[in-house]
């Protein structure tokens, strides 16, 4: 007879209160369908945007088409939007008294953030898998299955990342409100990045900056992968952005991890 | 054994108490009230006995068992009604009381036939979302989920602040059911009707202190028994009446001219009355209603908290 150890049971709770509380999440899709429709929509908007306002206008390297240069680009900025969207959550739940009520329940006490984790995560799938769409449609296209998976599941690591800055920022601020300020950085830290021109276009410190960005090691990894026109930058960080793409995501995350996990137990202020 | 049960608790922020250490003894199946104004501690003192909060110092047991050390079995034990509403406004009724229950662990199957008793019991079997609901409706939702696992102990953060009338009335209802069921109920509040209506012992709480302890009816008499009432009829002469009535009251009279009213506590009743009575009449002064009565709460909590609630 084995017999299941303490350990054991914690984490199967924690992963089955996590589920649940993500749960609550897609029932608010099944609820409220428009709002998944518009979040789905808003960044297809924003690209057809670009690509017809702006392509013209933008030199591409190797003489390509701007959105073969654009999407990965785009698809990489929606991961990066995806902070505001798990702050707000978060930040609403804090100022609500639902964060109360979780801590004061006898449940996982990491359930409720690998719930939002998991709920945000799906959500980003689906954003991204309508954005893949788009970008078939306007005629990009990957060059391999392999590659593309890759680019895909750099991406959604990076996604991974920024849903614990979220998070962090959320129980920080308690205030949903306060999204706008995350939001107004946002734009800045998109566009200071290669997501829709290349840094060597920039004045060099800028540049510099640029290509440093996290955003831009996930981007130029993904038009790496996906076999898009890049931008072709020297500098070491531009010539190894697979390796940046996989270690920026990876230091952020276990910064704030720990910094949002050590928050959570401490909402005692 | 008590159900809740606090010594000398004491929550610190820097060098400012927000508690600054209270004793708290609540006995099976009654209601405890902490009345005192904003910021007196009352919902500090809640946050650290449902685990939400640890304490600077002091220990306390809740349903037998440490906040400190055991909060895991506290938490199997209690329900938290907190002074916001916290129910998922986008779910329905039926879909938050399903949540909560699974996340009590009851399973799927159980926590829907808990959710559909509730939802009777509370009369919340409305099809819309929660933001759809009224006031009333959406406290009720919080209480009902609260009561998921019918806990021994609850805890109400001024369940009723912000309510009218009518709602506050089934929340008293509820909570009156409740405690005929055998649960233990700590309540705060800023309204002193609520703990005189609810609770059977309160305790009064300002600057993080309790300053007042004992049943309704004990703290009213600590005010010096009861109080003489009397309207006087010309408005020109309430100052020279509240000058008869002091001659007689144990205190100070408190004079409303606008209402022509004069108020003090009287140590002896009836000897009081008649000779304010026989006095105002030998001055000539008509008085159009003499009034023996208790004091209300409201006087003992101005007096014990310094008048700080006005």
């Amino acid at each position: 007879m084995s017999t299941i150890s303490t350990k054991e049971r914690r984490l199967w709770w924690a992963l089955a209160d996590g589920w649940t509380v993500a749960r609550r999440d897609l029932i608010h899709w099944a609820n409220q369908p428009m709002t998944v429709v518009f979040g789905v929509l808003f960044p297809v908007m924003i690209t057809l945007a670009f690509g017809y306002l702006f392509g013209g206008a933008v030199k591409v390297p190797e003489g390509a088409d701007y959105f073969a240069f654009l999407m990965p680009g785009m698809y990489g900025m929606t991961m990066l939007f995806g902070l505001s969207a798990t702050m707000v959550a978060v930040a609403t739940d804090a100022s609500k008294g639902v964060t109360d009520r979780f801590r004061s329940m006898p449940m996982a006490p990491s359930g409720v953030l690998i719930g939002r984790a998991i709920a945000d995560l799906l959500h980003s799938v689906l954003v991204l898998a309508g954005l893949l769409v788009c970008g078939l449609a306007v005629g990009w296209r990957p060059a391999t299955l392999p590659g593309a998976l890759g680019a895909v599941g750099l991406l959604l690591l990076l996604r991974f990342s920024l849903l614990w800055a979220g998070m962090y920022l959320g129980l920080l601020t308690r205030d949903p409100g306060a999204v706008v300020a995350i939001q107004t950085l946002e734009f800045p830290i998109g566009f200071l990045s290669n997501a829709f021109v290349a840094p060597d276009t920039m004045p060099g410190w800028l540049g510099t900056i640029s290509e440093w960005n996290p955003l831009s090691a996930t981007v130029a990894a993904a038009r790496e992968l996906f076999g898009n026109p890049g931008w072709g930058g020297v500098s070491w960080v531009a010539q190894h952005s697979v390796l940046m793409a996989v270690l920026w995501p990876l230091a952020i995350t276990v910064v704030f991890f720990v910094l949002s996990v050590r928050l959570y137990q401490r909402l005692d202020r | 054994m008590s159900a809740v049960l606090a010594h000398g608790l004491r929550k610190t922020y820097g060098d400012k108490a927000a508690l600054d250490g209270i004793d708290l003894d609540v006995g099976h199946g009654t209601v405890c009230g902490l009345l005192g104004p904003n910021g007196a501690g009352k919902t500090t003192a809640v946050r650290i006995l449902t685990t939400l909060l640890r304490p600077s110092g002091g220990r306390a047991e809740v349903a037998g068992f440490d906040v400190a050390t055991q909060p895991r079995l506290v938490r199997r034990n209690i329900g938290l009604v907190g002074q916001h509403t916290a129910v998922d406004e986008l779910l329905t009724g039926r879909q938050n009381l399903e949540l909560f229950g699974r996340l009590y662990h009851l399973g799927g199957a159980a926590a829907r036939v808990r959710a559909d008793e509730l939802l009777e019991r509370f009369g919340l079997e409305h099809k819309g979302a929660a933001k759809e609901y009224s006031g009333g409706m959406r406290r009720r939702l919080d209480l009902a989920a609260g009561l998921i696992l019918a806990p021994p102990v609850l805890f109400l953060d001024e369940p009723t602040t912000g309510l009218d009338p009518r709602s506050r009335a089934e929340i008293w209802r509820v909570v009156r059911d409740l405690v005929s069921d055998g649960t233990t109920v700590l309540l705060t509040t800023q309204y002193l009707e609520e703990a005189d209506q609810l609770a059977d012992r309160i305790s009064v709480i300002d600057a993080g202190r309790v300053v007042a302890e004992g049943t309704p009816d004990e703290l009213k008499a600590k005010l010096g028994g009861d109080r003489l009432d009397v309207v006087i009829h010309d408005p020109g002469r309430v100052g020279e009446a509240a000058g008869i009535v002091e001659r007689v009251a144990s205190g100070p009279a408190e004079v409303d001219h606008d209402t022509r009213h004069v108020s003090a506590p009287v140590s002896e009743r009836v000897r009081a009355l008649t000779e304010v009575l026989a006095a105002l009449s030998a001055a000539g002064i008509e008085a159009e209603d003499v009034a023996l009565r208790r004091p209300t709460l409201d006087e003992v909590f101005l007096d014990l908290t310094g008048g700080g609630a006005k």
